[in-house]
Parts: structure tokens; C-alpha cells; sequence
């Protein structure tokens, strides 16, 4: 008789003494010189969104990791449904109802959408298409994305390989969800729908974990919020507190908890207050001053470009440019910025349109001729084709100078020339590395980012095209990446920074275009005003 | 340098020793003896003189060979029509010496085939490598069915067109002795060989220590990365297709000018695809690669005898080099999920 009370309390008294949907018990991983998690111990609950927040290394990744079974932890227990069990491979963890979604996108390029999303199937029975797309027309219509199923994987955008990642992870109704940093590469009507289908899976009963750095998602997805630091859960806010705090408290809380209050002084003030900014959605601005009555630096005239398997080509883009300048490109992505990007680095060749370089036409120069002249261009796909992974640092840091002096005399290279240059950017962009001769893959994204940022905004460039240059890279990196491009700027260098983060841009920008279909549907000023009418652009909505 | 050099011990060494005794495992289970099979390699490959300059003549080829398949495999690019590209080049080389050698003095003749081996060569890359560069078309099928058509075309070329008419045996008209490659210092071993170690260390040079070698890799380790950087990739490619088929064309020609004298038309040495592995084996390093040939070429040369003399296939050797390639790959295996930890940490 009391057994079965208890048994009936257990199950069905959600709000007294729930079992969790998991659970970890004093968990410790350790990697070589670093812990990376310390006796954590958490619940996760059905029916409910928890928030990990906590800077990059606080453990939020390896935690993660280890629910989706791609790693052990070398000590405590992961307890799933009230039962302890060891998640030794992704499919165990797929097994036990756990979906996840990570920064990385991980999905197979020469397959289309509906094949990679029918992967995760058993391999006995057939593929059932019909039934397939059924589902990935319930999930589009969730997640209000406009993909083709029937396009290869290779030929969408990052943001949208993200969008079938979230589609995958949602594939079999899981009892868990895992996002890693899911609104990295997302719009802000993105980021709503997202928070839309967070909120309907909730209501369904699935136990979400989003984990992030963004304060503001956190309030405005997190029904719970745990803090990460240094790999120990730093603290806790629990649904009825969040829910009785006000934005200031919860701010002063997180803040804490985030950055120890304990020591204020162990981050320098100024460092201490551009991060919160960050965190906050970025209320830095910067006071550009940009002398427009120069004759323009760089000038695009109707640039048009040939449409690509699954690729928005450019429609007619034209705009200016000027010395000093940060022209910000906003936009859904997958609407054409890739093409500019790659159009104005020379790296894709023009079917009609004009490009201008001080005067001077640079339609036809490829990339050598266009770097001779100082254009230069950082890749949002660092490893893909920004850098040659299994190659050095060093070899990095030259690769779009082969063959040049000072390096290369007469085509033979002068190897030790180019390892003590690699060794003095290493110092000098901060680039933590064991070696100059490291290869660049086993670096950090944020480490793979400073040795881009290190190659192409050299003392000689000119003009410099950056896309996405703070994807996937922590606070402190972040930072570090849009000062880069700040100083760069000051020194007269004109810039145009591709993002979908239409914050950053309105921070470091003095004017904001916007990419929709393959056009510039306008360009505004940076003023007060400026995210209002952009967001109104980015939607395909009349000018501003 | 001494951690290097244990390193280059474990990595080579450990493979090459458990291959020759799990090879004499299974020679056990054969009822030969593995000991007498070894002896009799070891003996009549390198321990006599006239085995050992028979290993190191046949080293000529091979590595040319290599050299050609090193500037390939380092672009990214599977020229596996090596037998097409040689035996066309060695059928070329064969019909134009002996005609050649009436007017031309012996070094100027010998230079002249050559070249013209190597040019036929390249020539019969050209189709793979423009289908490669301009339309992406997989070359593995492309240069396979060149070789195919290459090997066919040499084949009646011989019967048809060159033929000399004073033999039974369907054949080329054969170059004099005394107008072949010369022979180093009073051995058989033609001076082709030094040809082809040269050869293989140009190539070495090229590939680490040159723009255009640092080219080819950055094309053959990330093709994006190279149309990032600008580097003409269409060029690049072409270029590539014809060094590694000139390469295997000049060995042909030096086969032919060396050793053969002429070419028969049943004759088809398959060095092609025989030198795929040796080149994985030296990990695409122009060094190694003269030692792995200098292994492989013992083993074949002794193998013969061995094989006759203990009673098992002359094909054994290459159950040899097949060990040896998994246990090298076992060995890579090992110390890549050793490595893996350090660099997993976040």
C-alpha cells in the first residue's frame, strides 16, 4: 500500500518530487591539463527549457557532449528516466530519446536534405519517402524555413545546413532536446520561430536544453537557467524565482554568477563592461566619422552573377564604399551574400556589372591580382576553404601569398623565413598555438579565426571583405574579432562585414545594406532608427 | 632528429618485421619453410652480384614511376593509367631509336627518346586531365580507361605499323646494344638508374621546397582552399596530370632503352598500378621511396628464385607488400587514436 503511493507520487505528481528526464550525478570530465567539468550535478525536467549559460570553456560544450554520447564522463552518473546509464556512442543516445543539435553542422554534403534527414533510420527497412517528406513538411512548417528537400546539402548556406540539423534532431519526437548555440547563425525572425517551436515542444512535454551565452534568449526562452564556470555549475535560478525577478535582478544575478562576483578585478573594467555589451545584444556603437566626399574607395556597379546549383546569385547589386568605412550586410542568409562576398575577393567570376577599385577597373582581376591591390577577404567557412587544416600555422598564415617575396625567391621557398614571420604573428595577434607548425585544424575556431584575421588584414590591405566573422566563436573572441575590424577601419582600410547578427553590425557599422534574393534592398544609415528599418528590408518589405 | 629517427623506426620497422613474420606464418601453414624462403630472398637479391645488380636495375622504373605518381597523389589527383602512359611511351621510344640511332650519335639519340617517351606520356593524360580540370570528371575511371585503350593501342601499334618484319614473335626492331643506356662501371645496371633517383629527389625538392610544389598540395589537401587563395586550379591541375605522366612515359622509355632493347607485343610489365602502394607506403617522401623500391625490387628479384627453389607462387611478394601496407596502416591507426586525446580537450 505505501509502496504504491509512492509509486503514484512519483509518476504523476510532476510539481512535488518529478523523476527527471535526466540527470547528472557529480559529474567530473577531464581532459589533459584541463577539467572541464567538476562534480557537476543537474536535473533536466519535462515540460521545461533549461538554459546552460556560461562563457566558452565553461564546460557547456563537454556537457553537452556527453548526453549526446560523444564522450564518458570519467566520473559520476548520467540518469535517465530515474535509471543510471552509460551513453557510449551518439546512437545510444538517440536510443534513449536524446536529440541534439550542435554548433557544428554535421551532416553529409553530397546528399540532399530529405536523404540526410531518412539517415538516422534503421538500415532494414526501406526508405520511406512519402512518410519522410510528411515529416519534414510538419517540421518546415515548425520551423517557417523555405528549404527544398530535394536540394544537396553542399549547396545550402551554413544557416540553412543549421536548419536541418534542428530538423534532424527533431526527427524522431525526442524526449530531450540538446542546442548547442542554436541561434548563432539565425535571424531574429529566425530566433523567434525558433522560440516558437521551443515553447510547442515544451508544451508537448519535451525537456529542452539550450545552451548559449546570450542573456536576453536566456530570459526569453529559459524557464530555468544555470550558470556554468570554470566547469562547476556556478548557480542555479529556478522557474517561480526567474519568474518574480526583474530583468535588472535577474542581469545583477547571472552577471555574478557568470563572472564571479567574488573577484571583480580578475577582468580588467574595460574588458568586464564590452563583454557585458556583448551579452547584452550589443550596446556598444561605434562614433565612426567617415569623410564621404572623397571620391569612393571601392565601387560596385549592378554586379550580377550566375545562378549555382541551390546558390542565390547576386541580381543587379550596386553600392559604394569609402576609406574607413564599415558597411554592414544584414540579411537571411543563403540571400546572396556569399556571392558578393565571394564576387568582390575575385574569387567568383561576374556575368555582368563593374567593380572599381579607387578609380580603377578591377572586373576582370582574379584573386592574386585583387590581393596584389589590397582587397582581402576572410571566409565564413575557416576550414572549409579559408585554411588547409592538415597544413602549419606558418603555411596558413602564406597561403595566398605562394610564390611571392619575401617567402619565395625565384619559386624555391625560404621555409625558415616563413616559420620565424609565422612565430612573430603568433605573438603578435595572440594566436594560441603549441607551434608555428601545428597544423591549423587542431586550433580552436576562435584560435582558425585569428590566424584569418591575421592573413588578410595585414598593414598592405586596402579593402577588406569579412563574412561572419564572429560565427561560432566565444565572448572573449568575439570581441577580439569585431576590435580587429574596428582598428582596421581606423587605420582607412574599407570594410563590409557580412553577418545575420544584426546587432553586431549595428554596433561596429556606419551604414547597414541589406541582401534580400540576390538584391541590396537598401542601405541606411547607422542611426537610432537603422535595426528598425533593416528588419523591415531583411522581411522584403518596401524600402526604407 | 633522435626522436625523429625513432619515430621513422617505429613507424617503418615495426610493420616491415611483423609482415615478414606473419608472411612466414603463413608459409608455415604451407609446409614451407619461412627461414629457407627468406634466406633464399635475401641471398640472391642483394648478397650476390649478380642478384644485386638485377634488384637495383629494376629500381629504374619503379621509380620513375614514383616520382610521377608523387606529383599526383600530392595534387589530389589518382593518375592510375600509369600502364597505358608507360607502354605507349616505351612502344614510342622502342620504334624511334633503332631509326634514330643510324644518324644520330648515341647520346643525342638516347636524349631524344626519352624526351619523346616522356612527351607521349603526358600526351595520353591529357584527355583525364582536361575532363579533371574544366568538367570535374572522376579521373580514376578516366586514366583507367585510357590505360586500357593505351595499353590496346601500343599492343597494335606493335602488330600493325612496327613490327619488325625478321622476327616471329610480334615485336619492335631491336636497338643495339652498344646504342642502349650505358652501364655504370662495368655492372648490367644502366645509367638509367641514376636518371631516376634524381628524378625522384627533383621531385622531393619540388614538392617541399618549391611554390609550385607548396601549390599542388594545397590543391591536392583542400581544393576550396586553393580556389580561395587563388590559385589557378584548372592550370594547376593540367600541369600536374602531365608531370606525373611524363614522368611514367620517361620510364618507359628508359625501360626500353635500358634493359629491353624492344618491346614485344605481349609485353606489359603492369608497374602502374604495382607502384601505388610503395609510394603510400613512403608516405609520398621522395627518400623513402628509394628505400621502399629498394625493398620491393629485393623481394621480387629473390622472390623468383625463392619461389622456384621452395616450391610456393612467384607472386608471393606481393602477399608481402600487402601485409606490409596493413601493418603500416595499423601502425598509423595506432598512433593517430593515441594522439587523439590531447587534441579533443575543449
Amino acid at each position: 500500500m505505501i509502496n504504491a503511493t509512492q509509486a503514484v507520487q512519483s509518476t504523476e505528481a510532476p510539481r512535488g518530487f518529478p523523476i527527471p528526464v535526466a540527470a547528472l550525478r557529480r559529474i567530473t570530465k577531464r581532459f589533459p591539463g584541463v577539467v572541464a567539468l567538476d562534480r557537476v550535478s543537474l536535473e533536466f525536467h519535462a515540460g521545461e527549457i533549461h538554459v546552460l549559460l556560461g562563457e566558452n570553456g565553461a564546460g557547456k560544450s563537454t556537457l553537452v557532449s556527453l548526453l549526446a554520447g560523444m564522450q564518458e564522463p570519467d566520473e559520476g552518473e548520467i540518469l535517465i528516466d530515474g535509471l543510471p546509464v552509460s551513453i557510449d556512442s551518439p546512437r545510444h543516445s538517440m536510443d534513449l530519446g536524446i536529440g541534439a543539435v550542435f554548433q557544428r553542422v554535421s551532416l553529409v554534403p553530397s546528399l540532399t536534405v530529405i536523404e540526410n534527414l531518412m539517415l538516422g533510420g534503421s538500415w532494414l527497412r526501406s526508405l520511406a519517402r512519402g512518410a519522410a517528406l510528411r515529416r519534414f513538411d510538419e517540421l518546415s512548417a515548425l520551423l517557417a524555413t523555405r528549404i527544398d528537400p530535394d536540394a544537396p546539402m553542399s549547396g545550402l548556406s551554413l544557416g540553412e545546413q543549421q536548419q536541418v540539423e534542428i530538423m534532424r534532431a527533431l526527427w524522431r519526437d525526442e524526449k530531450l532536446l540538446l542546442l548547442d548555440e542554436p541561434t548563432s547563425m539565425l535571424t531574429p525572425q529566425g530566433v523567434a520561430d525558433l522560440g516558437r517551436m521551443m515553447h510547442r515542444l515544451k508544451e508537448k512535454g519535451v525537456a529542452l536544453i539550450l545552451v548559449t551565452h546570450k542573456l536576453l534568449e536566456a530570459y526569453e526562452f529559459g524557464d530555468r537557467i544555470s550558470v556554468l564556470r570554470l566547469g562547476t555549475v556556478a548557480g542555479d535560478i529556478a522557474p517561480q524565482r526567474l519568474q518574480t525577478m526583474s530583468e535588472a535582478e535577474r542581469t545583477e544575478t547571472v552577471i555574478g554568477l557568470m563572472f564571479g562576483a567574488a573577484d571583480p578585478g580578475a577582468v580588467p573594467a574595460q574588458d568586464h563592461e564590452d563583454e557585458l555589451a556583448i551579452l547584452l545584444g550589443g550596446k556598444l556603437r561605434r562614433a565612426g566619422s567617415v569623410d564621404r566626399s572623397k571620391p569612393a574607395k571601392l565601387s560596385a556597379r549592378a554586379l550580377v552573377t550566375m545562378p549555382d546549383f541551390a546558390e542565390t546569385p547576386l541580381h543587379a547589386v550596386s553600392f559604394e564604399l569609402w576609406a574607413g568605412e564599415v558597411l554592414g550586410i544584414a540579411g537571411v542568409d543563403g540571400n546572396g551574400q556569399k556571392h558578393l562576398a565571394e564576387v568582390l575577393a575575385g574569387q567568383r567570376s561576374l556575368r555582368q556589372g563593374r567593380l572599381e577599385l579607387a578609380g580603377f577597373d578591377i572586373t576582370r582581376g582574379r584573386v592574386p591580382e585583387r590581393r596584389l591591390r589590397g582587397i582581402r577577404y576572410v571566409t565564413d567557412d575557416r576550414l572549409g576553404e579559408g585554411t588547409v587544416g592538415t597544413f602549419s600555422v606558418a603555411t596558413n598564415l602564406v597561403l595566398k601569398e605562394i610564390g611571392a617575396s619575401p617567402f619565395w625567391r625565384h619559386g624555391i621557398s625560404d621555409w625558415p623565413l616563413i616559420y620565424q614571420s609565422a612565430r612573430e604573428q603568433i605573438l603578435r595577434n595572440d594566436i594560441r598555438t603549441p607551434s608555428e607548425l601545428t597544423p591549423v585544424g587542431k586550433l580552436s575556431g576562435g584560435n582558425v579565426q585569428k590566424v584569418l584575421l591575421a592573413r588578410e588584414l595585414d598593414a598592405e590591405a586596402n579593402v577588406a571583405i569579412l563574412n561572419k566573422p564572429t560565427y561560432g566563436l566565444d565572448l572573449h573572441n568575439q570581441r577580439l574579432a569585431l576590435d580587429r575590424i574596428v582598428a582596421a577601419a581606423a587605420r582607412g582600410v574599407a570594410v563590409i562585414v557580412i553577418s545575420t547578427d544584426l546587432d553586431e553590425l549595428l554596433e561596429i557599422s556606419d551604414r547597414v545594406g541589406v541582401m534580400f534574393r540576390g538584391s541590396l534592398a537598401g542601405i541606411v544609415e547607422n542611426d537610432a532608427a537603422a535595426g528598425s528599418k533593416v528588419r523591415r528590408l531583411m522581411t522584403g518589405s518596401a524600402a526604407a | 632528429m633522435a626522436a625523429e629517427l625513432k619515430i621513422v623506426l617505429q613507424r617503418v620497422l615495426i610493420p616491415v618485421v611483423m609482415a615478414l613474420v606473419v608472411g612466414g606464418i603463413i608459409l608455415l601453414a604451407l609446409g614451407k619453410d619461412p627461414l629457407d624462403y627468406y634466406g633464399i630472398v635475401l641471398q640472391r637479391s642483394l648478397l650476390r652480384s649478380g642478384g644485386a645488380q638485377e634488384t637495383v636495375t629494376r629500381m629504374a622504373p619503379l621509380l620513375l614511376i614514383a616520382a610521377g605518381l608523387i606529383v599526383a597523389f600530392r595534387a589530389g589527383i589518382w593518375n592510375l593509367g600509369g600502364d597505358g602512359q608507360f607502354l605507349l611511351a616505351a612502344v614510342a621510344s622502342a620504334a624511334l631509336a633503332p631509326v634514330l640511332a643510324a644518324d644520330l650519335p648515341r647520346a643525342l639519340n638516347l636524349a631524344v627518346c626519352m624526351i619523346v617517351g616522356a612527351l607521349v606520356g603526358a600526351l595520353w593524360s591529357v584527355i583525364p586531365a582536361l575532363l579533371k580540370a574544366r568538367y570535374g570528371v572522376n579521373e580514376i575511371i578516366t586514366t583507367l580507361m585510357m590505360s586500357f585503350l593505351g595499353t590496346s593501342l601500343a599492343n597494335v601499334l606493335i602488330k600493325l605499323v612496327l613490327r619488325d618484319p625478321d622476327t616471329t614473335v610480334p615485336q619492335t626492331r631491336s636497338l643495339g646494344v652498344d646504342d642502349r643506356l650505358p652501364r655504370l662501371f662495368g655492372t648490367t645496371i644502366h645509367s638509367g638508374l641514376v636518371l631516376a633517383i634524381l628524378a625522384v629527389i627533383l621531385v622531393h625538392f619540388m614538392m617541399t621546397r618549391t611554390a609550385f610544389g607548396l601549390k599542388l598540395q594545397v590543391l591536392g589537401a583542400n581544393r576550396a582552399a586553393a580556389v580561395h587563395a587563388g590559385l589557378r586550379v584548372e592550370r594547376l591541375t593540367i600541369i600536374a596530370f602531365a608531370l606525373s605522366a611524363g614522368f611514367i612515359g620517361l620510364a618507359g622509355a628508359v625501360e626500353v632503352l635500358g634493359v629491353w632493347g624492344s618491346v614485344r607485343a605481349d609485353w606489359n610489365p603492369a608497374l602502374g598500378l604495382l607502384v601505388v602502394p610503395l609510394v603510400f607506403l613512403a608516405r609520398f617522401n621522395g627518400y623513402a621511396v628509394i628505400g621502399i623500391t629498394l625493398f620491393f625490387s629485393a623481394l621480387t628479384v629473390g622472390g623468383e628464385s625463392a619461389a622456384r627453389r621452395v616450391g610456393v607462387p612467384q607472386h608471393y611478394v606481393l602477399v608481402l607488400v600487402a601485409l606490409l601496407l596493413l601493418f603500416l596502416a595499423l601502425v598509423e591507426y595506432r598512433d593517430q587514436s593515441r594522439r587523439k586525446p590531447s587534441a579533443a580537450a575543449t
